[in-house]
């Protein structure tokens, strides 16, 4: 049947008024004529307003690249801005990095795997119908968010654009009985985490192959990293973060204005599975233990199973989060490295000229800053390159071959099919969360 | 002083006394941040939920309306002509229009923009091909349409998101503080960020925040809008006593207060 079917697909997202992202498809005699999927959001032009700017202040407004991904964008953007200025971070100041990194995948992965693909699963068309059907659930999940959405705003101020963490350090370092507060919250999250992890387990997802390369960082430590590392790839390849831009390559498509990302293969997948498959040995034990009972084992080549892999990493940083508590605790914190910087109108921070990158593990896959600061440390070039815009061409290669495998399901069932494919990759938030007005012209 | 209104004029399709207040977020150009404050609140926000109807929300729902609205939020800030439109039309369906965040009271980050010429700006992010992505200065949203309520900051502050709903339900006007964050600073008991040697825009900026920046061990980056008589002569004594440039205050000010520049 499927072969001699003709279809006019046009996927938009009902918020497509925003254009924030719209899949269009031509099948004829079975075959793909056209297979495109666009990220288009209304230009906020970051990178051309970052011009001018002190480098002390990249953090501030990169991190309102994203609300969802703030501690993200703002990581990145202090190891950019500390690799311009040759300023190496103090091991306690990394230390809390990687905490704050820990709680940012937590509060995303929780939002995203839970909250926004849980209603796949049990085939509503948001979470508010579950409020009525699912309601303990729908509880525990928003209870546990809360709780991450604590434990951030002790340590950095607040989560949503943190204030604490900046270019050099830390402003306020969290106290004894702040420190005490955290693990006490992370602890206390097992009475939500628990049901939880056992409702993902029941998630039914698509069985649909297909062979990419995988980016994120890599390390010779044991540490599963997220904040620290070369750019690596399934393809053998590993290139220093200086060389950020030969693996994302960034070329036109003919066939439309997009930019799009590959490196050694025709696409390139950055995100958890991407993590998940490079790095697996380096989980937490008790991350790999689900990974094997819920059968996901590297090299995994179904783009659905980066919803499941979040899930195992959220078992990963909830470990690895409570460790760093639990050694700040038993170390005590050095007070003396809390730094007062503004716009460094006191020169707490040497500066000078500079060409800085900093690659970080953001929970939708690997993100790129760099920053070029003339001798003052202003800002006189930016480039971000966020995890989205690199899975965009590996997105519309999944669909030239997913739609094949689907077009004799029924409408509807391509229709769910598709939208949960995109939403597999949590491309970002307001995109997943919405459905698609699918049309078809046969 | 801002003062909300109720919208008086009755709708066509004004619902019953006991049916709940149908609400809807849109967003513009934003980060979406001050709507996942939303989510931020954990169990309140099923009690918010279950005070009012929500018919849309692009964070974290995908039922649609077509009818009117009693309350709508809006984030974001108008950056193209598309924006612009849709905007107008959310106004005519909607009682009751609250501005939600700083991209939508002030402009925000977005208002940097307006510190370039458009055209430079666009070519050095997007190259040659920057045509193909329409583009117009940054505006508040009151700089296109009507606003009822306003809810400061970047993000929004938790507990002053409860307050103005609470207000904008009731229909009762809510009055947006206009003493500068140091009021509120000082009760915190902060060192001034003046006295450790870095300027802070607090003297310049509307409180409602609790100092947010400053009990966090950073300076005031002025998000939530200047308060409508700042104290110039502290200001300025402020300037002269630190042997500040007055241009590093500006520059400073610049990153949320550019777009409303020259308005009233
Ligand atoms: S005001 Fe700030 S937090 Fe809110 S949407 Fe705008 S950039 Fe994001
Ligand atoms: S200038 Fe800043 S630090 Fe000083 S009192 Fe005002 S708000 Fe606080
Ligand atoms: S202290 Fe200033 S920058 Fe920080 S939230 Fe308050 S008004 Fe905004």
């Amino acid at each position: 049947m499927a072969a001699t079917k003709d279809l006019d697909i046009k996927v938009e997202y009902v918020t497509r008024v925003e254009g924030h992202g719209n899949i269009v498809a031509n099948v004829k005699n079975g075959k793909i004529e056209k297979c495109e999927f666009h990220v288009v959001e209304t230009p906020r032009l970051f990178e051309g307003m970052l011009r001018g700017r002190s480098i002390f202040e990249a953090q501030h407004i990169t991190s309102r690249i994203c609300g969802i991904c703030s501690c993200g964008h703002s990581l990145a953007s202090v190891a950019a801005a500390e690799d311009a200025l040759g300023v190496t971070p103090t091991e306690q100041t990394i230390k809390l990095r990687k905490l704050l990194l820990d709680y940012e995948f937590l509060d995303s992965h929780v939002l995203h795997a839970f909250l926004l693909v849980a209603p796949d699963a049990l085939g509503v068309p948001s979470f508010v119908p579950l409020v009525a059907t699912h309601n303990k659930t729908v509880r525990q999940i928003l209870r546990l968010k809360k709780a991450v959405n604590d434990v951030c705003d002790i340590l950095v101020g607040r989560h949503t654009h943190p204030i604490t963490m900046i270019a050099g350090g830390w402003t306020k370092l969290p106290s004894p009985k702040e420190i005490d507060r955290q693990i006490e919250i992370m602890e206390g999250m097992t009475a939500e985490l628990e049901p939880l992890l056992k409702l993902a387990k029941t998630l039914k997802l698509p069985n649909f192959h297909r062979e990419t390369e995988y980016v994120a960082l890599v390390s010779d430590d044991g540490e599963y990293p997220m904040l620290l590392g070369d750019i690596g790839s399934s393809e053998g390849k590993r290139v220093s973060r200086k060389e950020y831009r030969k693996s994302t390559n960034e070329f036109i498509d003919p066939r439309s204005s997009a930019k799009f990302t590959k490196w050694n293969k025709d696409s390139l997948f950055v995100g958890a599975l991407a993590r998940f498959n490079l790095n697996y040995d380096k989980l937490h034990p008790k991350a790999k233990a689900y990974a094997k009972e819920i059968g996901l084992k590297p090299v995994c080549h179904n783009p659905f199973m980066n919803t499941m892999a979040q899930v195992v990493e959220i078992i990963h940083c909830y470990h690895h989060a409570l460790a760093i508590l639990k050694d700040l605790k038993k170390h005590g914190l050095d007070y003396s490295q809390q730094i007062t910087v503004g716009v460094n109108e006191k020169g707490s921070v040497p500066v000078r000229a500079g060409d800085g990158v900093g690659s970080v593990e953001v929970p939708r896959g690997i993100l790129h800053h760099n920053y070029v600061t003339d001798k003052d440390g202003m800002i006189k070039a930016a480039n971000c390159i966020i995890p989205t815009n690199q899975n965009v061409n590996n997105i519309e290669h999944d669909f030239a071959k997913f739609l094949p495998e689907i077009l004799n399901l029924k409408k509807d069932e391509i229709r769910l099919h598709l939208e949960m494919l995109v939403r597999a990759y949590d491309p970002c938030i307001s995109c997943s969360a919405h459905y698609l007005d699918v049309s078809f012209v046969e | 002083m801002k003062t909300a209104k109720k919208d008086t004029k009755a709708p066509a399709k004004a619902p019953k006394a006991a049916a709940k207040p149908k609400v809807a977020f849109f967003d513009f150009a934003s980060c979406e941040g001050c709507q996942l404050q939303m989510t931020n609140l954990g169990e309140l926000l099923l009690d918010i939920l279950g005070a009012v109807d929500v018919v849309e929300f692009r964070e974290a729902i995908s039922e649609k309306w077509d009818k009117d609205y009693d309350v709508v939020f809006i984030e974001g800030s108008i950056g193209d002509h598309h924006a612009e439109e849709r905007l107008k039309k959310i106004r005519a369906r909607a009682k009751v229009l609250i501005a939600y965040g700083a991209c939508a009271c002030t402009g925000g980050v977005n208002g940097m923009k307006n510190g370039f010429e458009l055209d430079e700006i666009r070519q050095s992010v997007y190259g040659k091909d920057y045509k193909l992505f329409d583009s117009t200065p940054t505006r508040a949203i009151d700089q296109v349409v009507k606003v009822d309520y306003y809810i400061n900051g970047c993000p929004v502050y938790p507990p002053e998101i409860i307050e103005v709903v609470k207000h904008a339900l009731r229909g009762l006007p809510y009055t947006v503080p206009d003493n500068p964050v140091c009021s509120e600073c000082k009760l915190n008991e902060n060192v001034c960020m003046y006295e450790r040697g870095v300027a802070c825009l607090g003297p310049w900026t509307k409180a409602g925040c609790n100092s947010w920046c400053v009990n966090n061990g950073n300076i005031c980056y002025g998000c939530r809008g200047e308060v409508k008589n700042p104290a110039k002569n502290a200001a300025k004594d402020v300037i002269s006593k630190y042997n500040l440039k007055p241009e590093l205050i500006t520059k400073k000010f610049e990153m949320y207060n550019k777009c409303k520049e020259g308005a009233k």
